[in-house]
């Protein structure tokens, strides 16, 4: 049996490579900028960040950074970091994967210096900066689940949009009737699923283009939520767009946990759901029977198929589970963060998440962190608007969109999503 | 367990593929189905593994009749296939892959994989299999992989084992080695159904050979029948398995390929510094188990490729460098090795795919305006000099027959002076008949004094047109032999050794 391993025509790397200049010159540009913005440009001040607020029982002491100082520290080391990657792929060497992370943190660190620095006054809660964070996060990463659930079988669900409004819709009407948040919740689970029944429908038993249903899905449903919102809602405000808002369930004692408290034990009931949402989608996914069919039916729908799995039934009752999930992140919206539903409210969450969910590498936990990571610059647009700071505020309005774009099409790289995603499984 | 299928028919639309087959597979028996590509082999176990509802007809078990409403109705009931292309997820394990669809769970549905791999580990011992539970398919040679299906149905306790085309993916000692392990299975009393075109192996292996062309069953024979005879039975009328070509008559190394290196995006060496010469009228085969750098090499020569570095010189003008059209203006025809993917648009016309390569330029245009009258006049001239069965010139190519459309790119490249000549693969999935027609041209072309260098994954095609061959593996030359040489040698090449060991060790052996 030794002649057949040999021939495998795949090889292990061997020495040669080819030259991707892409790191080092993004690493350079980044340098330049921290060069002329952060240390030329840096204010004369000391960026304040306050860890505690002092109400709490746990206190820790803020940190100060001299703008200047620290604007010279970044882009000295940004520049050696350029100039390292610059060196290795040179020499036709890989770059070791620690290092965009650590260049990543070290030109946020810049840059939030730089901007509290300059700001009026100079001075920002880290805390609360890292809990609005995850709060704005929450309804994309719901967004982001149930891409992965769609897109991990084998669907690909551009009407993640119009799942999270029909759920903020649904939320809020049922919740103002019923007088009852938790009966909104739910409401707006059923809501989302419904999208999906019919992105489930056009997509797996009419082989219709994935992506058309899910753009038509997403007009239909602005326009449909937008129609009764002008109509029936704005009519009777009182009785049918009045929610009531769900609880913030503290943990004692968690809580007062200082940075963590906020985020992981002060939450309302769908922040909680997020996390276990999360954990559990991942462990499904991964390390469950029904997370292997789901997997193989979203590689290679035919092995799944000829191992006596049934794809498009499969393919159905995930879709449709996505949808729920979505429509819980839609519920966040009016009955977590505002108390009312308006027109489009969703406002692009749907579409952030899918690129989350492409930037978490149809992962789970990824999604998690990516949509993370757009959450605190919506946040830090916000916080910094309130500082007063001399950037345009329509240029703080543009970062988390200018990051998804340079996350998904510059960081990625070549990530690989599930190889049946958005091709119809047609039997003979 | 005994197998029975009787009247069999199967119809997609108006297109009977299976004609009320008969058919008795017997435990402890290797059964043979040879047909030509598109005879409905593969149909007919679809149709038997419930991935397919039969239009009319009956499967019996130990005498009685089944139904089967999808795979995993036939697993249950002892069937297990190994498909041509295999059903294995490439990211997923082998344990992961065995698993799948009669997975161990713990409580709450969790996997357990470790109850899967002692089954594996057991029947790879058993066999002497040699798989890892733990490897990813994706970085498994075929070989393993096909040993993976056999274990997926032998775990799910298969007593009939199909095996569809099992050798179109190996080299010839992994198939010495296939053929030992279905040996094995049917001493262990498994009924084994294999399908195949290849004549040689078919004699080789199979117990009863039933030969199936056009839908029906044309007979059962014996496996001592004569190979001629029993492609006669495949196509239908007398074909003729030699060529009988003259000897070359080798003229001045006009082609010249040296140090060509590809590189893939990931910097992994697709070809590696592989070097030879061609000259006029003479063939240059180039063998190899499919994936091990024949791709690479053909498409750095025609400018498809990127990362590409080295020389290849015709005529003395470097070819390395220029795009694809530039090429073809030095004289080069090609035929791609997927002509459905690279060497015809399935939606235009005969007559169009006829002057692809040269639609732009006189005769066939004049401007900006195209001449349709000579584009018909050509088609017409070519559909008749190469018997391409088309309704019309007109008919779209895509729904010509694959030895038809085959025909088609071989018309095109061949009908203008060339000064080299590269065809991939020129008779995959080509009919019987039409593989003779299409060899003889390629001859022909070599007579008139062009070199011609040839890629195939089919060693009887290698022997049969190679005035010399070179055998890739791993991207790597392994070296330049005659066009006589022995398959075991080749085979021993094309799995990684040098000319020179290689005829060491087929010396020794014998």
């Amino acid at each position: 049996m030794s002649v057949a391993t040999d021939t495998r025509p795949k090889r292990p790397s061997t020495n040669a490579t080819v030259k991707n200049w892409k790191a080092p010159i993004g690493f350079g540009i980044g340098a330049v900028v921290a060069l002329l913005v952060f240390a030329l440009g840096g204010p004369a001040q000391t960026a304040v960040f306050r860890v505690s607020n002092d109400s709490d029982r746990f206190r820790l002491a803020d940190v100060a950074l001299p703008a200047v100082a620290v604007g010279w520290f970044t882009a000295v080391v940004l520049t050696l970091i350029a100039v390292y990657a610059f060196e290795q792929v040179r020499n036709g060497r890989p770059i070791n994967r620690w290092i965009p992370i650590i260049y990543g943190l070290l030109f946020m660190i810049g840059f939030l210096t730089w901007v509290v620095g300059s700001a009026n006054i100079p001075s920002i809660s880290l805390t609360g900066l890292i809990a609005g964070s995850v709060t704005l996060a929450i309804p994309l990463i719901f967004g982001s689940l149930s891409g992965v659930l769609c897109e991990r079988v084998g669907v690909v669900n551009i009407a993640i949009e119009g799942q999270l409004l029909s759920g903020a819709f649904a939320a809020a009407v049922a919740a103002s009737i019923s007088g009852n948040a938790y009966v909104g919740l739910i409401a707006a689970a059923f809501a989302g699923t419904l999208v999906s029944v019919v992105l489930a429908v056009f997509s797996i038993k009419y082989y219709v283009n994935q992506i058309i249903v899910g753009v038509v899905l997403n007009v239909l449903v602005s326009g449909l939520t937008g129609f009764l919102a002008s109509t029936l809602l704005s009519r009777d405000p009182a009785t049918f767009n009045s929610p009531p808002s769900l609880p913030v369930i503290s943990v004692p004692f968690f809580s007062d946990l200082p940075i963590i408290g906020g985020i992981l034990f002060r939450q309302s009931i769908v922040g909680y759901l997020m996390y276990v949402a999360v954990i559990v989608i991942y462990i499904g996914l991964f390390r469950t029977k029904w997370g292997l069919r789901v997997r193989a039916v979203g590689e290679h729908p035919q092995a799944a198929d000829t191992m006596g799995i049934k794809v498009n039934s499969t393919r159905f009752w995930n879709v449709l589970l996505g949808g729920a999930v979505a429509g819980f992140g839609g519920a966040f919206f009016t009955l977590v963060s505002v108390s009312s539903f308006s027109r489009d409210m969703t406002a692009g969450a749907g579409y952030i998440a899918l690129a989350a969910l492409i930037f978490g590498r149809w992962n789970p936990i990824g999604a998690f962190f990516a949509a993370l990571l757009f959450g605190f610059f919506t946040n830090l647009q916000y916080v910094l608007s309130i500082v007063g700071t001399s950037v345009p505020s329509q240029f703080m309005a543009m970062l988390p969109y200018i990051v998804t774009i340079l996350a998904v099409a510059g960081l990625v790289g070549r990530s690989r999503p599930p190889a049946a995603s958005g091709t119809p499984y047609i039997k003979e | 367990m005994l197998l029975e299928l009787q009247g069999i028919t199967k119809k997609f639309g108006t297109l009977v593929a299976n004609d009320s087959i008969d058919l008795v597979v017997k435990p402890g028996e290797v059964h043979c189905l040879l047909g030509e590509n598109g005879a409905g082999k593969s149909t007919l176990m679809n149709v038997l593994y419930g991935l397919y509802e039969p239009t009319e007809g009956s499967i019996l078990l130990d005498g009685k009749a089944v139904t089967f409403k999808g795979p995993g109705d036939a697993m249950a009931a002892g069937i297990g296939m190994v498909h041509q292309h295999f059903m294995l997820i490439p990211v997923f394990t082998v344990a992961e892959n065995v698993a799948l669809g009669d997975e161990f769970t713990r409580a709450g549905g969790l996997l357990d994989l470790e109850k899967t791999r002692a089954k594996i580990r057991d029947i790879s011992d058993r066999y002497g299999f040699d798989v890892d539970p733990d490897a990813l398919i994706e970085d498994l040679p075929v070989g393993v992989q096909q040993r993976v299906e056999i274990i997926k149905a032998l775990v799910r306790n298969a007593s009939v084992l199909i095996l569809d085309e099992p050798t179109a993916v190996l080299t010839p000692q992994e198939t010495d080695e296939l053929i030992e392990i279905i040996g094995q299975l049917k001493a262990a009393g498994t009924a084994i159904v294999f399908i195949s075109h290849k004549l040689r192996e078919v004699r080789a292996v199979s117990d009863v050979i039933t030969v199936i062309r056009r839908g029906a069953v044309v007979g059962s024979v014996d496996p001592s029948t004569s190979t001629t005879d029993l492609a006669n039975m495949m196509v239908g009328r007398q074909v003729s398995l030699s060529l009988n070509k003259a000897p070359a008559q080798p003229g001045e190394r006009t082609f010249q390929v040296r140090n060509l290196t590809v590189l893939s995006a990931t910097g992994q060496r697709l070809l590696d510094d592989v070097s030879f010469d061609i000259a006029q009228g003479e063939i240059l085969a180039v063998a190899g188990v499919q994936g091990n750098g024949q791709t690479e090499l053909t498409e750095a020569i025609l400018g498809l490729q990127p990362h590409v570095s080295g020389s290849a010189t015709l005529k003395g003008t470097e070819l390395i460098g220029m795009r694809a059209r530039q090429v073809i203006r030095q004289g080069v025809g090609f035929v791609p090795e997927d002509r459905t993917v690279d060497g015809l648009v399935g939606t235009f016309s005969v007559a169009e795919n006829l002057v692809l390569n040269w639609y732009n330029e006189a005769p066939f245009a004049k401007g900006l305006a195209m001449k349709p009258a000579v584009v018909m006049a050509n088609a017409k001239a070519k559909i008749d000099e190469y018997d391409v069965r088309t309704q019309s010139a007109e008919s779209a190519v895509g729904t010509l027959s694959g030895g038809n459309q085959q025909k088609v790119v071989l018309a095109r490249e061949l009908s203008r002076p060339l000064n080299l000549f590269i065809a991939s693969q020129p008779t995959r999935g080509v009919d019987v008949g039409s593989i003779e027609f299409l060899h003889k041209r390629i001859v022909q072309e070599r007579d008139s004094g062009t070199p011609v260098m040839i890629v195939s994954t089919e060693l009887d095609e290698i022997s049969e047109l190679a005035d010399r061959i070179a055998v890739l593996h791993r991207g790597k030359l392994m070296g330049v032999v005659p066009g006589n040489t022995p398959r075991d040698v080749l085979g021993l090449m094309m799995a990684g050794m040098t000319a020179d060991e290689a005829l060491g060790q087929s010396v020794e052996e014998k």
